[in-house]
């Protein structure tokens, strides 16, 4: 129990919530910013859980190799950092290659996140992945109604959950934490 | 460049004479005010003085009716959970707001799981309560009800005292969270008809880690911690004597200076919202402009989120609040915006901008510069706002 208790109390001191320097850098000057207006594929995604957006435009040239990349996203310090991210390990890449490109390769390449914004790099490849879809039906002459398009996004891969009262990992559907004994009727 | 604190709802520094009050009872040793002989009478009498200072600040007839914490959310768990228990025999109902803060949430949500039923009335669009739904929320099962003063996110001041009438006349204990309240406006327990009061010493410039807790005489309560016979019986533990002693100088200090203050912080509020469409549009002011503190105004930036607000207003050296879901721990957006009906989008955006009496325009011009230029850098990578 007391062992329990210590370890839980380490992980918090280590995993602070402020940003890591890599996060600023990318917080602080974003790469690829704005709208491709010809873009070969548009992907948008929305996070209900905190409210952020964001969109990604590709343009693919005939290598099928991402020769332009840019974001747009409403979000916080991390979600800005992560599209900021995600664009620079998408850029240059072939479709292939950057259709691989996980939400972990998106923190690990951030050098990590605050655990409570873990989710925000969902959101990244996500936007990804639907812009690559959306370029490959236009090639394939598929057409989507715009609500197909816009994926929503939810508990997901990757994710996990938190006691909003410890901060301590929690089963997505725990109805009260373990460690501290409250009730989490309310999603978490 | 220095830095400008335009987050004082989160923290005020020291007063330079209470931090002087502080330095001369460390250097004095006080001894423990519960010892019976001379050095015991005489940290007793430094800690009935601040108990008078205090009890003069919010006109408690009877400086007994003061109690001692270790801050704001001691006393709201004192009050609430202290009267709930101590009454469950009158009734097991409590009547209180979706706006509260957390301390009174939470321990209202704690004795809820209890088996206490709880009715949490709507706020209109300015963020007040109605106190003709308190009178219909009041059944014979209630024996409490608790409203906040003014609201810590919007600064919007609630109609304590009409609700007060409503809670003598039902003979209903009635407790108000007034932390953010007390000793930055006129609180007075015989206008406001309150039975319990909860404030902390640091919003009027005292230290942190002290509060008090207002128990009109006869009111049914227990402690909070058992222990001693300390606080009147109230709160066990020997006191934070320190603390308290400055708490006191900073409640005499704000006594004498509380109207000046006002006025000083008010016209930096007429000023910060009269300047504000000068720099940015598209924002909703969220602070009921008629009834609300004068140092605190919450606003909405429409298309970007506060957090983001916030980091890159920190890179300039200006400390503002965010409310947005992503600068909590638990991700959700604030009850108190959405209380408000704010959409959650709108409610990303939020600032809490708080200052004191010794702001200055200049400061509020730098702010208003800084946050012009971060809403332009934030929205022209938005998509919210290229769609609108």
């Amino acid at each position: 129990m007391f062992e329990k208790h210590n370890q839980t109390n380490d992980e918090r001191v280590e995993e602070s919530a402020m940003y890591n320097q890599v996060v600023m850098d990318h917080f602080k000057n974003p790469r690829n910013v704005g709208v491709i207006e010809d873009a070969d594929g548009v992907g948008e995604v929305g996070n209900p859980l905190c409210g952020d957006m964001m969109t990604i435009y590709l343009k693919v040239d005939e290598d099928e190799k991402i020769s332009d990349i840019k974001f747009q996203t409403f979000g916080c310090g991390s979600a800005i950092a992560v599209s900021s991210m995600l664009t620079e390990l998408a850029k240059g890449k072939k479709i292939a290659e950057a259709r691989e490109i996980t939400n972990k390769d998106v923190a690990e390449a951030l050098e990590g996140l605050p655990k409570n914004k873990l989710h925000c790099s969902n959101l990244g490849a996500d936007a990804l992945h639907m812009a690559i879809q959306n370029y490959e039906d236009k090639k394939a002459g598929v057409t989507r109604e715009p609500e197909e398009r816009q994926e929503k996004h939810e508990h997901g891969e990757g994710e996990t959950c938190y006691c909003p009262y410890c901060d301590v990992e929690i089963s997505e559907t725990a109805e009260f934490c373990e460690a501290c004994q409250r009730d989490l009727t309310e999603e978490h | 460049m220095g830095f400008i604190n335009l987050d004082r709802i989160s923290f005020n520094p020291l007063l330079p004479e209470v931090k002087q009050v502080m330095i001369d009872a460390i250097n004095s040793d006080l001894h423990n005010p519960s010892s019976q002989h001379k050095a015991g009478e005489q940290a007793a009498e430094k800690l009935a003085d601040a108990r008078q200072q205090v009890a003069n600040l919010v006109n408690a007839g009877n400086a007994k009716e003061i109690v001692f914490t270790s801050g704001g959310t001691e006393s709201v768990n004192h009050a609430i959970k202290g009267t709930a228990m101590a009454n469950r025999e009158k009734g097991s109902h409590i009547v209180t707001t979706n706006i509260e803060h957390n301390a009174v949430l939470r321990s209202i949500k704690r004795l809820s799981n209890q088996g206490f039923k709880v009715t949490s009335l709507p706020v209109d669009a300015a963020g007040r309560v109605d106190p003709a739904a308190v009178e219909d929320a009041i059944t014979d099962e209630t024996i409490l009800v608790s409203v906040m003063h003014s609201n810590n996110e919007t600064g919007t001041i609630q109609p304590i005292a009409e609700i007060g009438e409503v809670t003598r006349r039902k003979k209903v204990l009635f407790h108000c969270d007034a932390v953010d309240s007390v000793g930055v406006v006129p609180v007075d327990v015989e206008k406001l008809n309150v039975d319990l009061l909860s404030f902390a010493s640091n919003p009027f410039s005292g230290p942190t880690g002290v509060g008090g807790l207002y128990i009109r005489r006869g009111t049914r309560i227990f402690p909070l911690l058992d222990g001693g016979v300390q606080e009147n019986n109230k709160r066990g533990g020997t006191e934070n004597l320190v603390g308290i002693i400055g708490m006191g100088k900073a409640a005499e200090l704000a006594v004498q200076h509380m109207e000046e203050r006002i006025g000083q912080m008010q016209a930096l509020k007429d000023y910060l919202a009269e300047q504000l469409p000068e720099y940015i549009d598209e924002y909703i002011v969220n602070t009921d402009p008629a009834h609300s503190l004068p140092n605190l105004l919450n606003i909405s930036l429409k298309y970007i989120e506060g957090e983001s607000v916030m980091l890159m207003l920190d890179e300039e050296n200006l400390a503002v609040a965010t409310k947005s879901a992503c600068a909590t721990g638990s991700l959700r957006a604030s009850h108190v915006l959405l209380s408000l009906g704010l959409s959650h989008a709108d409610a990303q955006g939020t600032l809490v901008v708080s200052w004191g009496s010794d702001h200055t325009r200049a400061d509020i011009d730098k702010f208003l510069a800084s946050l012009a230029g971060v809403v332009n850098t934030l929205r022209s990578m938005s998509p919210l706002y290229q769609k609108a």
